[in-house]
């Protein structure tokens, strides 16, 4: 078979139909794989929220909150044991990580203390940077330890800035973003909080 | 017998990553484990496969004045289904590599054979030397990886080998890289001196 010449009406007729056969191609997987995307983002983020929460039943409606710091609003999830809300889940992050951008689920009780987080999406240095996902939440080290704290008992700052968390050894910004995005996650949890009543009706 | 030499030639005499040196960027970037190599390295030898066989069967349709937008329309298309599969079926594997799959669509190793081999060779050797070179990468990328997680994690395939008190972290971050690869690239040239 001879090649087809490289005129006009051929190279723009070639082109279209490249582009065609494949936009039509995506499309056709886009639809077959859409929603077990889906499935597999949903069963990831409500895996983390359980990990952050102590034990519910059933999770309310997510509510979007803009907060101050930030110029994106955080997703907020409460979690209900019965009629009764045990806490919130707050989808924070920080752009402030050493290599940008940070996702945390933070888990925060009725009591206005930090339960548990679990680290979504990172992109921080394997070994140094990414012991976050454990530094903060090891029990026999006070110092580095953020469960069980609130920013009213302890300065949401590595200790080195004058606040009260020890950073990870050789990760000082990545320990920043960290308590940047908890701070945060508490900043949406003051605010839904007092939509929710939750101060009210639990307290 | 010259299909066995189009798919063979991939592993050592024209590895892509060991001897043409191509594709240096994923190379480098994603190997900080065995398994993240693996994975893109498998990844890439579908691309490769599939844009060589497709480029192969259209490539007297194609006028070769637009015979580039073409070849990359066709392996940017490959490239979006492996990210949609793989964001579907294996999330966290998709969420280590990130960033570097839609970079496969500018991987030279890829266009490199449309251009050099698949427009100009029928499909059946195409498909063989895409799967050669595909499998050459991997191989490579999963050696590399495999290296840099023994030494900077003490790991390997996730499977802990010794204590991580006594690894070497540069290892596994950007400078151990290029040193494994340079160790590397010394040891198969050597081999192929013999």
């Amino acid at each position: 078979m001879a090649k087809r010449e490289s005129t006009f009406i051929n190279m723009v007729l070639t082109l279209f139909v490249v582009t065609f056969i494949a936009a039509a191609a995506l499309g056709f997987v886009y639809d077959f794989t859409k929603d077990a995307i889906e499935v597999a983002k949903m069963k990831a983020q409500s895996e983390a929220i359980k990990k952050v929460l102590p034990e519910f039943d059933e999770l309310g409606d997510v509510c979007k909150v803009a907060v101050a710091s930030a110029s994106d609003s955080v997703e907020v999830f409460p979690a209900y044991k019965g009629d009764k809300l045990v806490g919130v889940a707050v989808k924070t992050y920080t752009n402030k990580g050493f290599s940008g951008f940070i996702s945390i689920m933070a888990g925060i009780d009725t009591s206005g203390k930090l339960f548990g987080y679990e680290v979504l999406e990172h992109s921080e240095t394997p070994g140094l940077g990414s012991k976050m996902a454990d530094w903060f939440r090891n029990s026999e080290k006070p110092g580095q330890n953020v469960i069980g704290k609130s920013p009213e008992s302890s300065k949401f700052e590595v200790s080195k800035d004058g606040g009260d968390i020890d950073a990870i050894t050789a990760s000082t910004i990545t320990s920043r973003a960290f308590l940047d995005a908890m701070v945060r996650a508490f900043e949406a949890y003051d605010v839904e909080s007092e939509q929710l009543k939750i101060k009210n009706t639990s307290l | 017998m010259n299909q066995w030499k189009n798919f063979s030639k991939g592993f050592l005499k024209e590895n892509p990553v060991f001897v043409l040196l191509l594709g240096m960027c994923p190379t480098l970037g994603v190997t900080s484990s065995a398994i993240n190599g693996l994975g893109m390295g498998l990844a890439t030898t579908f691309v490769l496969l599939m844009s060589n066989m497709v480029i192969s069967l259209v490539k007297n349709q194609i006028p070769d004045k637009v015979r580039i937008p073409s070849f990359i329309v066709i392996i940017a298309a490959f490239v979006t289904v492996v990210q949609l599969v793989m964001q579907a079926y294996v999330p966290s594997l998709y969420k280590s590599l990130g960033l570097f799959i839609p970079l496969i669509v500018v991987n030279c190793i890829v266009l490199g054979r449309a251009e050099a081999f698949a427009s100009k060779n029928n499909v059946v050797s195409s498909a063989f030397d895409g799967l050669g070179i595909g499998l050459g990468f991997t191989f490579a990328l999963v050696l590399l990886g495999g290296i840099r997680e023994v030494l900077g994690s003490g790991k390997l395939f996730n499977i802990t080998i010794y204590s991580e008190n006594y690894v070497t972290l540069l290892f596994v971050l950007a400078p151990g890289a290029f040193i494994v690869l340079g160790y590397l690239i010394a040891i198969i040239n050597r081999i192929k001196k013999n």
